[in-house]
């Protein structure tokens, strides 16, 4: 099926400009008013309420923020919701299309047990009531890249309701202390992804690629129980790691896999809540930080500079780092929700439920989806520090990080070393390197055996950490060496002989006089100095608590 | 041979006293005789003829596939056919080539069915005349019957007016099945019933309408009206043909969540001799001033006929049968404003010249695309689905058909086997007639003793019941609890025993001139009837 051609008027980013230009007069705006200083400002301001709740202004009144989420997690399926269509991301154009997909007549709709299994499982990850009768709708709206002209969702009856998800929180200037906090989730449905618009403005064309209509979705309905953009990207992140453990959604944002939807309203303490606005297709965690702080503060100085907040839609624009109105779809939508006539209602059972003599593949066990669910983040990171004496906050940093926990508990199987020497290790000096080099963690030259390797050699105090560090370097570098080939190469090990570093010791303090009398006064950076120099002599192969051993027995 | 039924056909293509090829050139010859009945869109001469040469080797081989071996058939163009362009009788799928086939369909072909070609119809199959098509209304071969015009010459020996002139409806939305199984151009037709759209016809042709019972028969392919309510339908000359599809047709399909998951057991309908066990309801709300004399003549005589044979024959209630054609035109204009908004001219369909944005686009391609039926309907279900009407339409009106359904589960568990109801209020009229109503108020008189069993997803049967004064046939319905279809065809058939229904006598009919019938000499096709 060629893709179908179509014009199109109007493109969007015209609004966006004209959105900037037409308010800058509300805003601070350095005097040159060019793009790139109004950019690095918005920044710097999204930055700064990152770390805290958007602050009252000087003189000002207070101000609550109310935030509330909606998300969006493609099912991790091999096909579609309802059509047998493979899932792939990337795929050519309009290849991964059945006849239901493009809506030809007289196609219906095949429920993919699988999606419904990874709702339920996703449900009962986050405390969910599981209905165990849910129904399905068409929601219409005309749209070049939904076929159908409607999409089919769970709008009266979904399939898990009431539900809660805790998520972890820096408190204090050092972000040293975490706090638990709740947000409550109000719904999970069950429903179909749209196809993509591909906008050629050279050419005022839309091109439309329905691979991705039918995908399944999750959507998830967060309560308005956030404040701030940090807590919006905690929560959203920990969902992330939920869905990636149970494996019902890849969730990963830059390929649209998750997206976010965030219900915007300021208060003054006490009073009813504002009027919302509706952020849409928030697509990094970043972006969503800053787009809710952003839009925080639109709306405060909005209502303080005595203008009213409109209900309505806004994107983020992540150049401008502002959010702006999105095309006006002419008034009101009414989705004119119906029952959807070609499914039949959704039916789950318990153990204590399941019809006598039934095969198990036709029919859905809620509690055997319960048994297998895995381990969830929080319960990871508590074991964590239960079992590695870890802080909380490095359980989250090996959690955060993709694969980062895998590569720490390989390095863990095969070393000796402390597993708080281990956790350094992994979340000080290789993180670095990979930030620094801007790498994941399945791209880090050195492997957790390496690191293993390297790790034993400092436990068993064959190197002292100095020279460890200069290993992990000649490791990184990645020419299929063993820490140990590194080291003897190198001539790295530390001096055992006893007598031979006792003679450098001797020598050193005889060298240097003057340091022995001042360290025989009393002054500690003496003793240092020397330490210093005797390892010099060593080249750094010394181990300095001995030598401290040594000229303090000598010097005595 | 083409006047024969499809079992009596079927042996004689056991037999080898006609071939599959010759069966299939005999029907397209007819086919190409009747054109002017406009019972067909699409004449698939190629497909049929490979297909009747398949059949015939298999024959020859001895390994024939059963029953439907060879033996040609017509579909309503709204089931999509692989290859073959399926209009719905509307502008918007002019051209559209469906890329794969309905369930039933490749189910017929299956068996070795031959596929003559796709039947014409009220645009989306909305309409109870077949008049409202793209393609131009069906003719009822009734109108060139000899009993018809026998009976016209004698009530009006002065006027000659030309059969061209005063011809009849077929009924519908499945005219052109129903036209084409009574044209003789084919032995079993495929129709679609949402609100009596494969019964309407078959009446008012003299055939066998049945409609199955909800979920029992794929929907996979059809293209909708109403999801809820429709329900392909089997259009034969009598009940054995009719069961005879229905064990082809029937049981689950992975394609249909809808449909029954039981195993379904072929329908093979026995020979029933006594009937004093059987318990006929006459519903006493169908008894309405609009129904014609002949027809409640023919109502009164069936009961009577049962009662003499032993069954009993009670009078019952369905209370809110009053309700059901409001009802029905919520629910159903709601689901058509729903399930035509896909025919958007971006996929597949017709789509207009107009470019200046995706939404005047739209507009354009479906004011173009469709009737003003179609865009009624729509217009008046979007009104229904608003918001602020939900609850008071569309909710109201679901409600209404849980009682119109209960209606019946309530007359059933009273003791009653089957309902015995008219089909339609008269014998076909004439189109000049038909046509000074609008499609909406004659779908509402036509559909109101059909629609209820729609309603209610229970299976229901139009078998003849005799000729008016007029000449013409009228049918009667037979009503079951839902999936009681083979109780339902085994009534129905003890029914058309008795009746004897007469044999249809179509003349010779020619294409170019069909007021040639009224010349008394010409050959003659005779119907007969099993």
């Amino acid at each position: 099926m060629a893709a179908p051609i179509l014009r199109w008027v109007g493109p969007g980013k015209r609004w966006a400009l004209a959105w900037v230009d037409s308010s800058s007069s509300h805003r601070r705006v350095s005097p040159n008013g060019s793009a790139s200083h109004r950019m690095r400002e918005q920044r710097s301001v999204a930055q700064q309420s990152l770390h805290t709740a958007p602050k009252p202004r000087k003189g000002g009144h207070k101000w609550a923020a109310v935030v509330g989420l909606e998300v969006h997690a493609q099912i991790s399926s091999n096909s579609k919701l309802f059509s047998g269509s493979q899932v792939s991301f990337a795929a050519p154009p309009n290849s991964l299309v059945s006849f239901f997909d493009a809506s030809l007549p007289g196609t219906l709709p095949v429920l993919n047990r699988r999606c419904v299994e990874a709702a339920v499982m996703t449900g009962l990850a986050l405390n969910c009531h599981i209905n165990k009768k849910s129904l399905f709708d068409r929601k219409h709206y005309f749209y070049a890249d939904l076929p159908a002209g409607y999409q089919i969702t769970q709008q009266r009856l979904p399939i898990a309701v009431r539900g809660s998800l805790t998520y972890g929180v820096f408190v204090g200037n050092k972000r040293s202390h975490m706090a638990t906090k709740t947000v409550r989730i109000k719904q999970i449905q069950l429903e179909q992804d749209s196809g993509k618009s591909l906008h050629d403005d050279l050419r005022s064309q839309t091109l439309i690629d329905l691979n991705r209509a039918g995908v399944g979705l999750l959507e998830m309905v967060l309560e308005p129980d956030l404040s701030c953009g940090e807590e919006a990207a905690t929560v959203v992140r920990e969902l992330q790691l939920i869905l990636q453990a149970l494996g019902t959604s890849k969730a990963n944002m830059a390929e649209g896999q998750l997206r976010v939807d965030a219900n915007i309203s300021v208060h003054q303490p006490g009073e009813p809540l504002g009027i919302r606005t509706e952020v849409k297709n928030l697509n990094s965690i970043r972006f969503l930080a800053r787009a809710i702080d952003h839009e925080i503060q639109r709306q405060i100085s909005e209502l303080e500079s005595g203008g009213v907040i409109l209900n309505e839609t806004r994107s983020f624009d992540h150049r401008l780092g502002c959010t702006v109105p999105m095309r006006d779809k002419e008034g009101k939508q009414d989705y004119r929700f119906m029952p959807e006539p070609n499914l039949p209602p959704l039916v789950l059972y318990d153990t204590a439920s399941l019809p006598v003599g039934v095969e198990p593949q036709q029919v859905i066990n809620i509690d055997q989806i319960r048994d297998t669910l895995p381990e969830l983040p929080r319960v990871t990171r508590e074991r964590l520090v239960r079992e590695y004496g870890m802080l909380p906050e490095h359980s989250f940093t090996l959690l955060n990080e993709v694969g980062l926990l895998q590569f720490f508990q390989s390095v863990m199987k095969e070393t000796r070393a402390e597993p708080k020497k281990v956790t350094s290790w992994v979340l000080n000096v290789l993180l670095g390197y990979l930030k620094q080099h801007n790498l994941a963690v399945n791209e880090s030259p050195i492997t957790p055996s390496a690191l293993a390797g390297l790790l034993d050699l400092l436990d068993s105090k064959a190197i002292s950490s100095s020279a460890a560090k200069e290993v992990f370097e000649e490791l990184w570098k990645g020419k299929a060496k063993t820490a140990a080939q590194i080291v003897s190469e190198k001539q790295l090990e530390l001096m055992q002989d006893q007598e031979a570093l006792e003679q450098l010791c001797q020598a050193t303090m005889e060298g240097h006089p003057q340091v022995v009398t001042d360290m025989k006064t009393g002054n500690p950076k003496a003793i240092n100095k020397l330490i210093g120099l005797v390892r010099k002599a060593t080249l750094n192969r010394a181990d300095p608590a001995v030598i401290k051993n040594i000229l303090e027995r000598l010097s005595a | 041979m083409l006047g024969r039924t499809l079992r009596e056909v079927s042996v004689a293509l056991k037999q080898g006293q006609i071939t599959p090829t010759e069966l299939c050139r005999k029907c397209l010859s007819v086919i190409q005789k009747t054109k002017f009945l406009n019972a067909y869109i699409t004449v698939s001469y190629e497909v049929a003829l490979k297909q009747a040469e398949e059949s015939e080797k298999r024959y020859k081989k001895g390994q024939s596939l059963g029953e439907l071996d060879g033996i040609p058939v017509a579909v309503k163009d709204n089931f999509s056919t692989a290859g073959i362009e399926t209009t719905c009788a509307s502008n918007m799928l002019k051209g559209y080539i469906p890329p794969f086939n309905a369930t039933v369909v490749q189910k017929l072909l299956d068996q070795g069915a031959v596929l003559m070609g796709k039947t014409n119809l009220d645009e989306f199959a909305m309409g109870s005349g077949s008049t409202d098509g793209a393609f131009g209304p069906v003719k009822n071969p009734w109108s060139y019957s000899k009993q018809y015009r026998e009976q016209r010459r004698l009530r009006s020996p002065g006027e000659r007016r030309g059969a061209d002139e005063d011809w009849l409806i077929a009924g519908g939305s499945s005219g052109g099945s129903a036209a084409a199984v009574a044209a003789a151009t084919c032995f079993a037709a495929l129709g679609s019933d949402t609100g009596g759209s494969t019964r309407n016809p078959a009446a008012h042709c003299g055939l066998v309408g049945f409609k199955p019972s909800y979920g029992l028969v794929s929907r996979y392919g059809l293209i909708p009206l109403v999801n809820s309510m429709d329900v392909p339908g089997i259009l034969t000359r009598c009940v054995d043909d009719a069961a005879a599809v229905l064990g082809v047709l029937a049981g689950h399909d992975p394609k249909d969540s809808t449909t029954v998951q039981d195993p379904v057991k072929p329908f093979v309908l026995p020979s029933l001799t006594d009937v004093s066990k059987l318990c006929v309801g006459i519903p006493k709300e169908y008894l309405v001033p609009e129904l014609s004399s002949e027809v409640r003549s023919l109502w009164s005589k069936a009961a009577g006929l049962f009662e003499s044979a032993g069954a009993k024959v009670i009078d019952v209630s369905l209370p809110h049968t009053s309700y059901s054609i409001v009802c029905y035109h919520v629910l159903c204009t709601s689901e058509v404003a729903s399930n035509m908004a896909r025919f958007d001219g971006l996929e597949y369909g017709h789509r207009c010249d107009i470019n200046e944005s995706t939404e005047a686009m739209y507009a354009a391609t479906r004011r173009e695309g469709f009737n003003d039926v179609v865009r009624g309907r729509i217009l008046s279900g979007n009104f229904f689905l608003l918001k602020e009407n939900y609850e008071n339409y569309f909710i109201k009106a679901q409600k209404v058909r849980r009682l119109i359904a209960n209606d019946f589960v309530n007359v059933f568990n009273s003791g009653v086997d089957v309902v015995l109801t008219p089909t339609t209020l008269s014998e076909a009229v004439p189109f000049l007639e038909f046509i000074k109503e609008d499609n909406r108020t004659r779908s509402a008189q036509d559909d109101i003793f059909t629609q209820a069993a729609n309603m209610a997803g229970v299976p229901a049967v139009s078998v003849p019941a005799g000729l008016s004064p007029q000449g013409l046939p009228i049918g009667l319905q037979f009503i079951a609890p839902a999936f009681g279809d083979q109780k339902l065809l085994t009534v129905a058939k003890w029914f058309e025993k008795q009746i004897q229904f007469p044999v249809t006598q179509l003349q010779e009919l020619t294409e170019d001139c069909p007021s040639g019938f009224e010349n008394d000499n010409s050959a003659s096709v005779f119907l007969k009837q099993c």
